[in-house]
């Protein structure tokens, strides 16, 4: 028989760790796969490392996640035993690194500038969170996700301003990503409740800080700033796309066939 | 072995600061858990001892290693029982890493971390401004960066133009 699944409150204080948490977790899980394939060791080293530090911040804020939510919930069961419609990470780190594993580096390269330019600009805010457990892993998070910031943007101006091959991939990439990063920047309930009681910000006040960076970066890759679109994608309410229960049978393997398992 | 309980806290505490200052990080065996500065504080209470130790990034997986390790060599001399607690705040940062710290880095061939952390924490969203990181090995500054990750998240990889070697350096965090 298969592990029970749990359940998570939909207490907004949660739901907004949650989106936190989960968007960190699932671009771990989604680097790890580059994990032996990069085009280069270094590369491949550097792309565990960021993976490495993305899980890590997932499970400080999980772990937060199980204090707050009452039922003490363990980080291993938040992240292992829910169900896919309770993964409420944004929508653009479950898409899958490219039409073949493991993945299109061009691809990688600008999520990852993207991402991890949105998660510097939120742990700078999350710093002066009313919760001083978030602000803890904030003021950890916020160094790391510089490093991330600057690796990824290196390699978008290289690939940007580099071959007619590399630049082409770049632009493919940013034609298929663009329309996520909306998802970053749209606010709703949650994320008012935990702006009004100090929590941590609205995702749309990242909005203006977060493209006037991407443009500064796009600018020197001498790559077209997108448009914006009209379309809208729903993960962080737990509507996902058809990749994610793919993400999460590799994720919740272990877990489910060997209930309670540690190392 | 000595009785625990019979020896007063403060002696205590230096002893339990004697042995840590030999555990030795597992991924760069040149330098303590006390070199690194990630040992905060050390604290007796009545039923034990408390080793506070600060993690250095968020998914060091040395990290438990460490935790397990701090424990052992604190029970292993009788001041225990020993247990670790996580502070995250204030963030670990390489400023914390002590001069005797950066000269075993130097010497076991990983360039110490340069400056100031905390002074570089500007804006820049790329790696624009290259620092002049010296070799290790022969002390030239004519050096240049391969990667800003090493094999460990901790350090970048540079190569040493004057001596041909590769080498990693401690990255300021």
């Amino acid at each position: 028989m298969s592990t029970p699944s749990i359940q998570v409150e939909q207490a907004p204080s949660v739901q907004y760790l949650l989106r936190l948490g989960d968007t960190a977790l699932i671009l771990g899980q989604r680097l790890g796969e580059w994990c032996g394939h990069a085009p280069v060791l270094e590369e491949d080293i550097a792309l565990a490392n960021i993976a490495l530090d993305l899980i890590g911040q997932a499970r400080a804020v999980l772990t937060r996640v199980g204090q707050l939510g009452g039922q003490g919930l363990h980080e291993d069961q938040l992240a292992f035993l829910r169900e896919e419609r309770d993964y409420r990470n944004a929508t653009i780190v479950e898409l899958p690194n490219g039409p073949r594993r493991p993945g299109d580096f061009a691809f990688t390269v600008l999520r990852n500038a993207m991402m991890a330019t949105w998660f510097r600009l939120m742990w700078e805010r999350l710093r002066e969170s009313s919760d001083s457990e978030l602000a803890a892993i904030a003021g950890k998070a916020v160094k790391e996700a510089r490093y991330h910031q600057q690796h990824s943007a290196d390699w978008v101006v290289r690939l940007g301003d580099g071959t007619d091959e590399s630049a082409r991939r770049m632009r493919a990439a940013l034609d298929t990503l663009w329309r996520y990063s909306a998802e970053l920047f749209e606010s709703d309930d949650v994320d008012s409740w935990a702006a009004a009681n100090g929590l941590g910000p609205r995702w749309d006040s990242l909005r203006e800080p977060w493209l006037a960076e991407m443009r500064e970066m796009l600018d020197e890759a001498k790559l077209p700033m997108p448009a914006d679109s009209v379309f809208r994608s729903t993960g962080k309410t737990g509507v996902h796309t058809e990749h994610m229960g793919y993400i999460l049978s590799d994720l919740q393997y272990l877990q489910r066939a060997y209930p309670g398992g540690v190392w | 072995m000595t009785d625990a309980v019979a020896v007063p806290a403060d002696a205590r505490v230096q002893r339990a600061w004697r042995v840590l200052h030999r555990v030795l990080d597992p991924e760069v065996p040149a330098v303590s858990v006390c070199d690194l500065g990630i040992v905060r504080d050390v604290i007796v209470h009545d039923d034990g001892i408390e080793i506070v130790l600060t993690p250095t990034y968020s998914g060091c997986p040395a990290t438990e290693v460490i935790e397990q390790a701090v424990i052992d060599a604190v029970n292993g001399i009788g001041l225990g029982p020993a247990r670790v607690t996580l502070q995250r705040a204030p963030a670990w940062t390489t400023d914390w890493i002590s001069e005797e710290g950066k000269r075993k880095l130097r010497e076991y061939g990983i360039a110490p971390p340069s400056g100031n952390a905390a002074v570089a924490q500007g804006r820049p969203i790329r790696l624009v401004s290259r620092e002049r990181t010296a070799c290790p090995r022969c002390n030239s500054t004519n050096t240049e960066r391969i990667s800003a990750f090493g094999s460990t998240a901790c350090k970048s990889l540079y190569r040493c133009v004057a001596c041909r070697e590769p080498f990693e350096y401690f990255k300021p965090l």
